[in-house]
């Protein structure tokens, strides 16, 4: 199976089989996140997921702290869609373990308007 | 006050340029006019910036932060935001602000004003004239920082990265993204953008396809689209509807040149440097996207503290110059920064830009008498991406070429 990794811009074209004796072997990649994301793509496909959070004061930027299954996705999106906080600042923990996939929601940035 | 350096521009290269040049001793000005520094890296939320510089994942504003607080705590380092250069002469700057109208000097500058992105006017978009069609960013503008919606139904022209980010965004966001349309027969973005924005949701990439009319009166009410032929001529037979209330344009970004008063490249549409990354004038020095469009932030960084390094160098009377030799494109390649390199001791870093899609083949850069001074493998390249090399400056004696090996 051909995959183009994720995992970097580089986006190298991985070659992914699988052995007789269920391994998963991935050819192509330059660096050991290609290898496994080329394993994890095809057994258990995982996404890093940025979103926005509404507050009282603007939106602001958050992210998974760490890859969630792919098929995920929206839903934590949805999750995080449906919080409305007074404010928060770059580095705030709003949800921890979102919907028990073992990844928090961080704020990534601050009012563009009011810094500096 | 008085500099030595100053630097036009706050984003990513801006920042990068006057940090460098302030830890090598030389009292330097990032000139800003926005009320913030950051750049557009502030409302690009994505993740995927820094891996390379910081060997670590960031998302724009967080890569924007890391640099800002750099800045804040340089002591040699001065920021003056909500500031317009509106004029420059020499090494001369001409500033305008809340204080109003004021004059600079400094021993060097750098240039690092970036880009703007090219609009419905650029690329002759044909048909009515009606709300609903947004550039890339600013369509990024409206939804990560204000957050608003440009529109519920969209088709994206153009596959840039930003346009292609946008898709993802726009469609996380509750909007129905319909199709990206690429003129091309290959997407302009990163194939991993490709991926994970528009194969990860089913959104359709059409290649050698183009609008013919945007169709709507107050509002987009859809676009007539179709096929085109290599040269661009719209296969008129091949006209289909698509009925959408936005239209998203990525179609390429030029540098922000307005300030400068020097002859442009045909090619990258900004001004040629030397091997110090300086322009033709001297004490003027250029990096980031002011010079060339980008692939990757980190670049941009890397880039920039040299422009930053060289410009300190040069506010102290260290910068050796010698005979200068010309850096020229050969055979697959599209562009190539510096255009002029000098015979010196030090390393040369060169970048450029191939034409086509490139497999398993050398970049090889040749003197005039046709030998080989460096080589570089790459299993495969697209020309969206940056490609760089090292080139020792001793061994120029000559004009020298990079070109892709066996075109």
């Amino acid at each position: 199976m051909k995959l183009i990794c994720i995992m970097c811009p580089m986006g190298c074209e991985l070659t992914v089989t699988k052995e007789k004796n269920g391994d998963v072997k991935v050819s192509g990649n330059t660096c050991i996140r290609g290898e496994v994301y080329g394993k994890e793509e095809v057994t258990a496909p995982k996404r890093m997921l940025t979103a926005l959070v509404k507050t009282d004061m603007g939106v602001l930027p958050v992210k998974t702290t760490k890859p969630i299954p792919k098929s995920m996705v929206f839903a934590v999106n949805d999750e995080i869609g449906k919080l409305r906080l007074k404010k928060a600042k770059s580095g705030d923990k709003i949800i921890k373990n979102v919907l028990n996939t073992g990844a928090d929601i961080i704020v990534t940035g601050d009012y563009v308007q009011y810094d500096l | 006050m008085k500099y030595d350096v100053i630097v036009i521009g706050g984003g990513p290269a801006g920042m990068s340029a006057g940090l460098e040049s302030a830890r090598n001793g030389s009292k330097t000005l990032i000139i800003e006019r926005n009320p913030y520094l950051g750049g557009i890296l502030k409302q690009c939320i994505h993740n995927g910036f820094g891996l390379h510089y910081f060997k670590e994942e960031f998302t724009g504003p967080e890569y924007a932060k890391k640099f800002i607080s750099m800045v804040a705590k340089e002591p040699k380092l001065d920021v003056m935001t909500n500031t317009f250069v509106t004029g420059i002469d020499g090494t001369n700057v001409e500033i305008m602000n809340e204080n109003g109208a004021g004059k600079l000097t400094c021993k060097a500058l750098v240039l690092a004003m970036g880009c703007r992105e090219r609009t419905a006017g650029n690329i002759l978009l044909t048909g009515s004239r009606p709300a609903g069609v947004y550039t890339a960013g600013e369509a990024q503008r409206l939804v990560n920082i204000l957050g608003k919606m440009p529109g519920k139904e969209v088709v994206i022209l153009g596959s840039g990265d930003i346009g292609l980010i946008m898709a993802r965004r726009l469609t996380m966001q509750g909007a129905k993204v319909k199709a990206v349309l690429e003129i091309n027969s290959t997407t302009s973005g990163l194939r991993r953008n490709v991926v994970q924005c528009l194969d990860d949701f089913g959104i359709p990439l059409l290649l050698n396809t183009s609008i013919f009319e945007v169709v709507g009166k107050d509002r987009v009410e859809g676009v007539w689209y179709g096929k085109v032929d290599e040269k661009y001529n719209k296969l008129v037979k091949t006209k289909k509807f698509m009925k959408c209330d936005t239209i998203i344009l990525s179609v390429g970004l030029v540098p922000e040149t307005d300030l400068v008063d020097m002859p442009l490249s045909r090619v990258t549409k900004s001004v040629s440097v030397d091997n110090y990354l300086m322009t033709e004038k001297d004490g003027v020095f250029a990096c980031g996207n002011f010079l060339h469009v980008h692939d990757l932030v980190d670049n941009v960084s890397l880039e920039s503290a040299m422009a930053g390094k060289f410009a300190s160098m040069y506010a102290k009377g260290k910068l050796i110059k010698s005979t200068a030799f010309n850096l020229v494109s050969g055979a697959g390649i599209s562009y190539v920064i510096p255009s002029k390199v000098y015979n010196v001791e030090d390393k040369i870093q060169i970048r450029f830009r191939i034409k086509q899609k490139v497999t398993k083949t050398n970049f090889v850069i040749k003197n005039a008498k046709g030998e080989l001074l460096a080589k570089k493998y790459v299993l495969a390249s697209l020309p969206g991406e940056m490609q760089t090399m090292e080139i020792d400056g001793k061994l120029i004696k000559s004009d020298i070429t990079v070109s892709v090996e066996g075109l």
